[in-house]
């Protein structure tokens, strides 16, 4: 069975550019009707269609869990990205009818927890906007910990302090403001649960700081799509379907499966779910691996592949699909 | 066209039976001449009119009688329903949706009124008249889990989605194939489903965990399970073994086609979208064998079932004691013709 393929026809009521980054994206349904409930750190898979090629980007919802009449997301520019992140900026214009999917969650709270310590690191900022919707509608106890480039670029900082005053604190680098964590952990009541969402070197120094100081893995949660990443073009033969398919530059070889007529699992389309998981019949060349789900061992077996976010460089590949 | 509901008991002088177009839209659970356990997962669509799928929630002739039997097991027993404390939300999701499906599904019967967080709910077959906040727990006279499943057919068990599994954190659980809640309560998948023989080997298990940890939200699914029940009995738990167990011993061939019944579970899976946590209906069906045998097919194809059923199944489903009566009883109803495959009676 497959995930993800719950569409949801929306329109783009209002385009709002946040900073000289990043864009503020508002959905609503083409009759105004409510949308989907969902709950904070939840995202939707946004379709993009780009003259004849679709692409498929995860973005997490920011706006309050409390108010589904309408469905915010915000995009920072990537200009060496594969084009999503542009198409957003350049082509997406208020009036226009997009698809989106339904909310999924890979990132919930954990409602056991006596406190959310949350941490973020710039456009990460985004699943907590919605998370601390949810948790100041309940009186739940969370805190938040927000790192930046500058004032310019302290996506939403003004807005999050004005709803919850001193939860807020934020870290700016051109002010050589830096968080201290290791002390910040040291002082959190037992029954803490601690969130990350930000740039990959963030969430590992994170994650290995809170294993240091000894907390338990399972009340450190974490949040990191890995965008799918540009590349040189390679070939696969898709051995189960008989057909092969060639993956462009600017494409995933899901993109580049799914435009071959198949309909593949998928649920993240950033290599954090597992749903995509794909078996490597044999090869010879490179495995460009970017995904956070495969162990290390599976990384280095070239058994398996995940093909929303890893690509390959060589003379052959033949997939189980 | 409203539902006929029927005044029966589902203890003491066991007065259910089912209508004739009851037994016509019974979920006959196997699709060929065998049975063994699968991952047998499908999406959970309403729409096939004469079945129990029409509506997600299927409403039928038994509901006022049952969710007085329901009220009966909690008065003796307010442990049948629990929710830890950081399961109310879902309690609230859960709510919310048997209110909107149930009003969407059944108007004449049910009606939900939203104004904000103000809810006026109506429920004409038991007589409830309510006005509530929605999220304020004061407002309801039980917790939302707890009010809305007294008002449901079926049981419903709560998981929290967290490391990796799925927690039984809260539920209501009085129409029972003999599992206790209060005993399951705060295990995870692996542990909840240990006592069950030969799926955990064949992979079943950490195959469907996988499913249900990705399950999104508008996207429900469903699966079937059966099991046999003496005298039309919603709770057989084991709490009250000592009032149920016995009846196993009671089986004559005279008495096979009223006594003894087959179970079937519609299990259906929801994605919750406050809380994300997964929704675990399981609805109960009871058939008695006269009435399964009025269809031609359903009666040849569970003789064959229930005569081939692997030992280890049959032990585990508590069977073991009455099935060579019931396999007799049920070949003499088998002209041993071919059955069609599917559900379906032909
Ligand atoms: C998350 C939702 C689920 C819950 C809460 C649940 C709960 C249970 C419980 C309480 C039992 C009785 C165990 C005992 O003897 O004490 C059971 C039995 C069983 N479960 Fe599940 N289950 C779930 C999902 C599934 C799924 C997805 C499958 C397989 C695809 C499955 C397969 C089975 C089987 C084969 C049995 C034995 C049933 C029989 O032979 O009567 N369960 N389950
Ligand atoms: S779609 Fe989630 S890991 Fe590939």
């Amino acid at each position: 069975m497959k995930a993800g393929s719950n569409r949801i026809e929306a329109v783009v009521t209002d385009v709002v550019a946040v900073n000289e980054l990043v864009k503020r994206f508002h959905f609503e349904r083409p009759d105004g009707g409510i949308l989907p409930t969902f709950s904070g750190g939840a995202h939707i898979v946004v379709e993009m269609r780009d003259d004849g090629r679709t692409r498929l980007n995860p973005y997490s919802l920011m706006s309050s869990p409390l108010d589904t009449r309408d469905y915010t997301i915000s995009v920072r520019r990537d200009d060496v990205g594969r084009g999503g992140s542009l198409f957003m900026h350049s082509r997406v214009k208020p009036g226009q009818s997009m698809v989106i999917s339904n909310p999924v969650n890979l990132f919930s709270l954990d409602l056991r927890a006596k406190k959310h310590l949350m941490i973020a690191g710039g456009i990460g900022i985004t699943p907590f906007v919605a998370q601390t919707s949810q948790l100041a509608g309940e009186g739940g106890n969370f805190e938040l910990h927000y790192s930046c480039r500058s004032d310019a670029l302290a996506t939403y900082a003004d807005v999050l302090k004005q709803r919850h005053g001193r939860r807020i604190h934020v870290y700016r680098d051109d002010h050589d403001e830096k968080l201290d964590l290791p002390r910040l952990l040291a002082g959190q009541p037992l029954g803490t649960h601690l969130y990350v969402c930000g740039p990959a070197g963030m969430i590992t120094w994170v994650r290995n700081t809170a294993a240091a100081a000894g907390w338990p893995a399972e009340t450190v949660h974490y949040e990191h799509f890995a965008a799918p990443q540009p590349g040189k073009p390679f070939d696969v033969t898709l051995a189960v379907s008989g057909i092969g398919i060639r993956v462009g530059e600017h494409e995933s070889l899901l993109e580049a499966i799914e435009a071959a007529g198949l309909d593949p699992p998928y649920l993240c389309r950033g290599g954090v779910c597992g749903q995509c998981e794909t078996n490597v019949i044999s090869s010879d060349g490179k495995f460009l691996h970017n995904d956070h789900w495969l162990s290390e061992e599976e990384h280095r077996s070239g058994c398996k592949i995940m093909p929303c976010v890893s690509r390959f460089e060589g003379k052959s590949l033949v997939l189980e699909r | 066209m409203g539902i006929n509901f029927k005044k029966e008991t589902f203890r003491d002088d066991y007065s259910f039976k089912n209508s004739p177009e009851q037994v016509r839209r019974f979920p006959f659970p196997f699709h060929e001449d065998g049975y063994m356990y699968s991952v047998n997962i499908e999406p959970h669509v309403g729409g096939r009119t004469g079945t129990v799928f029409e509506h997600l929630f299927d409403v039928d002739e038994h509901y006022v009688s049952e969710m007085q039997d329901r009220a009966m097991v909690l008065a003796e027993d307010p442990l049948r329903c629990q929710s830890l404390p950081h399961m109310t939300l879902a309690g609230w999701d859960t709510l919310e949706l048997l209110m909107t499906e149930k009003a969407k599904s059944y108007p004449e019967h049910f009606s939900l009124t939203r104004d904000g967080d103000k809810w006026h709910w109506i429920n004409r077959p038991l007589g409830i008249d309510d006005h509530f906040t929605f999220g304020d727990t004061s407002t309801l006279p039980y917790g939302p889990l707890e009010y809305i499943t007294r008002q449901s057919q079926g049981d419903f068990a709560v998981l929290d989605q967290r490391d990796n599994n799925l927690w039984m954190d809260a539920g209501i659980v009085t129409t029972q194939a003999d599992w206790s809640l209060d005993f399951d309560i705060g295990m995870n998948f692996f542990e909840w489903h240990a006592p069950v023989p030969l799926a955990h080997e064949l992979g079943i298990f950490t195959r469907a965990l996988k499913f249900l940890m990705a399950m999104q939200q508008g996207q429900p699914a469903r699966r079937l399970n059966w099991t046999m029940t003496i005298n039309p009995r919603l709770d057989t738990s084991p709490e009250n073994f000592h009032k149920w167990g016995t009846d196993r011993a009671t089986v004559t061939p005279e008495n096979v086609g009223q006594k003894v019944h087959l179970r079937v579970e519609v299990q259906m899976f929801f994605r919750l979208p406050r809380s994300n946590a997964l929704l675990f209906p399981i609805r109960c069906y009871l058939i008695k064998m006269d009435e399964l045998v009025s269809s031609a097919k359903w009666g040849r194809r569970f003789h064959r079932v229930l005569r081939d059923l692997p030992d280890e199944l049959a032990e585990y489903k508590g069977l073991v004691r009455y099935r060579p009566t019931v396999v007799e009883w049920l070949s003499k109803r088998d002209d041993g013709k071919p059955t069609s495959s599917g559900y379906g009676p032909d």
